[in-house]
C-alpha cells in the first residue's frame, strides 16, 4: 500500500505554540502551510459529525495575523482589494481577496476594523507572500505589523457559543463576521464570531504565551473535541468555502470564482484597486468558465485535478473533491464551462479511467448554520 | 494456514494454491475512515509489486499491490456495500481479493507475523 497523495515541504516545518499539547491530545501531526500540524485525533469522520453536532477545537495558529495603522489605512488598503473598507464599522469583519493586476487571486483573507487598527487573517501557506506584497504597495505611511507571537484558535459547531460565553464572557453577544476584545481569566483576547465550517462559531486570538490554557479550558468542557486538518477539509467543502492553492489561485479570479459579492458595488465602475480592468471585463462577460458545486452518484470520491466531460469534450476541471460525511455521498467543486453550470446539468468526472456521473448542484452542499443579526 | 505480511502493509493467507490478501491494521489505521474500496475482477493476472486494488478514505486515495503474482479468483464483493469493513475488520471480513498463487517461491521474501510486528515498531 502506499500514498498517492503526499504533501511535499521543501523546508523543515515549525512547530506550533501547542505542538506539545496536540501530541498529548493524540493527534496524527503533518507538514502542512510550513508547519507540523494535526491532521486528526480520532479520526476525521468523527471529528466532522462532532464538529455538526456539538464543539470542536481547530487549531488555525498557522494563519497569518497582520494589522496595518496610519492615518489613511482604509483608504491605502482599498487600492489592493476590491471591496469598500472605509465603510466598515468598528468591530465588523469583511471577507476579501488580494489581487494581482491581471485580476489574479494571490490569497483571500477577512480584514476586520478592530478601532485603532485594520486586522487582516491571511492563509498560512501564503503569508510570506502577502506581507511582501502589501509592503510593496502600502504607502509607506503605513505601518503594517505581522502578529507572529499569536496563536488563533477555532471553536466551531451549534454547541460553540454556550461553552465559550462559560469561559469568555459577553462572547455570545456577537453575531457572524462582528468582533470584539474580551478577557479569558484576566487576559485579553480578540474573538471573532465567524470560521470555515459553515457551522455557528468562533476564531479566539490570543497571546501564545496563555493558549495552551485556553486550550485545557476548552477541552476540559465534554461539548468539545479537538479536530484536525482533515476534518477541517471535509467541513469546509460540504460549507462550498473556497480554500486557497485549491479552488483559488493566482489563475483564478473573483468572477469565475464566484466571489462576486467581495467586490464593492460602488466600485465595479470606479475601481481605484489592482486588477479592476481585468476584473471589470470579466463581469462583462470575459469569464468562461465558473465554480460549481457537483454531486457524484455512488461512493468513490474524484479528487483535486480529475476532469469533467460532458457526452465527450472536456468541460472543466476538479478543484476540491472528497465523501461527504453529512451527505452520505461524494461532492466536489469545479469549474465548469459557462453553458454546463445550470442546476441540475447532468456531467461525468473521469477518476481512474472511469466516468461517474455527476450533476451540477447549488452551493453550499450542507446549509450554513451561522448566528446572523437578526436571526 | 500461514499467514505473511509485506512492507507494504498488506497480509496474504496461503491455504493450498490459493491466497487472501488484505491490508493490515496498522495500514487501515494509517488511512482513516474508509469510504470506498476498488478490487480487481476474477480473472485479471497480477503481478508482484503491481497495482491490484484503490482505497478511498476521507483523506485520499491510496494504491494496494499485489504481494505476489496469480490470477484472480475472486475480489471481495461485501467491500462495494461495506467499505468500513476494512477499518472495521481489517485482517478478518474486510480482505480484498483472493488469486491463486503463480509461484509460491514468492512468499519467500515475505516477513511472519512477529517480523512484521518489529517492522511497524520501527516505524
Amino acid at each position: 500500500m502506499s500514498k498517492t497523495e503526499t504533501e511535499v515541504e521543501n523546508q523543515a516545518p515549525e512547530k506550533l505554540p501547542l505542538d506539545v499539547w496536540h501530541r498529548a491530545q493524540g493527534g496524527r501531526m503533518v507538514p502542512f502551510a510550513g508547519y507540523e500540524m494535526p491532521i486528526q485525533y480520532e479520526g476525521i469522520k468523527a471529528e466532522h459529525d462532532w464538529t455538526r453536532s456539538s464543539a470542536s477545537l481547530f487549531d488555525v495558529s498557522h494563519m497569518g495575523q497582520l494589522s496595518i495603522t496610519g492615518e489613511n489605512a482604509a483608504l491605502e488598503l482599498e487600492k489592493l482589494l476590491p471591496n469598500g473598507i472605509a465603510n466598515l464599522g468598528e468591530g465588523k469583519m469583511r471577507y476579501s481577496l488580494l489581487l494581482t493586476e491581471a485580476g489574479g487571486i494571490i490569497d483571500d483573507l477577512i480584514v476586520t476594523n478592530t478601532g485603532p487598527h485594520l486586522a487582516l487573517v491571511v492563509n498560512g501557506a501564503c503569508k510570506w507572500e502577502d506581507i511582501a506584497h502589501l509592503r510593496e504597495h502600502l504607502d509607506d505611511s503605513i505601518t503594517l505589523t505581522h502578529f507572529d507571537d499569536f496563536a488563533l484558535l477555532a471553536l466551531q459547531g451549534p454547541k460553540a457559543a454556550e461553552v465559550l460565553e462559560g469561559l469568555v464572557p459577553g462572547v455570545s453577544e456577537l453575531t457572524f463576521m462582528t468582533a470584539g476584545l474580551f478577557k479569558f481569566n484576566d487576559q485579553h483576547v480578540w474573538v471573532s464570531r465567524a470560521g470555515y465550517t459553515g457551522e455557528d462559531g468562533f476564531e479566539i486570538s490570543i497571546h501564545e504565551s496563555h493558549v495552551e490554557d485556553l486550550a485545557n479550558a476548552l477541552v476540559a468542557d465534554e461539548r468539545v473535541k479537538p479536530a484536525g486538518l482533515g476534518a477541517r477539509d471535509s467541513l469546509r467543502l460540504e460549507a462550498a468555502l473556497p480554500l486557497y492553492g485549491h479552488d483559488l489561485s493566482l489563475d483564478t479570479d473573483p468572477v469565475s470564482a464566484g466571489l462576486t459579492f467581495a467586490i464593492a458595488k460602488a466600485r465595479r465602475e470606479t475601481g481605484g484597486y489592482m486588477g479592476h480592468a481585468a476584473t471589470l471585463s470579466r463581469l462583462d462577460g470575459g469569464s468562461t468558465q465558473k465554480r460549481v458545486g457537483l454531486a457524484l452518484d455512488g461512493r468513490l470520491p474524484a479528487r483535486e485535478g480529475a476532469q469533467v466531460f460532458s457526452d465527450n469534450s472536456a468541460v472543466g476541471t476538479v478543484t476540491s473533491g472528497g465523501f461527504s460525511p453529512t451527505l452520505g455521498y461524494p461532492i466536489a467543486m469545479a469549474y465548469i464551462d459557462n453553458e454546463f453550470t445550470t442546476e441540475g446539468t447532468a456531467l461525468e468526472i473521469e477518476v481512474r479511467g472511469k466516468r461517474l456521473p455527476a450533476k451540477v448542484v447549488p452551493f453550499p452542499f450542507v446549509p450554513h448554520k451561522y448566528h446572523r443579526k437578526g436571526a | 494456514m500461514a499467514r505473511y505480511f509485506t512492507e507494504e502493509h498488506e497480509w496474504v493467507d496461503v491455504e493450498g494454491d490459493t491466497a487472501t490478501v488484505g491490508i493490515t491494521d496498522y495500514a487501515q489505521e494509517q488511512l482513516g475512515d474508509v469510504v470506498f474500496v476498488e478490487v480487481p475482477q476474477a480473472g485479471a493476472d497480477l503481478t508482484k509489486g503491481g497495482d491490484a486494488a484503490v482505497v478511498e478514505s476521507v483523506k485520499a486515495a491510496s494504491d494496494v499491490y499485489s504481494p505476489i503474482a496469480g490470477t484472480v479468483v475472486e475480489g471481495n464483493a461485501a467491500l462495494e456495500g461495506e467499505p468500513e469493513l476494512v477499518n472495521s475488520s481489517p485482517e478478518a471480513d474486510g480482505w480484498f481479493f483472493k488469486l491463486t498463487i503463480a509461484d509460491k517461491g514468492e512468499l519467500e521474501g515475505l516477513m511472519d507475523a512477529a517480523a512484521y510486528r518489529a517492522f511497524c515498531d520501527d516505524l
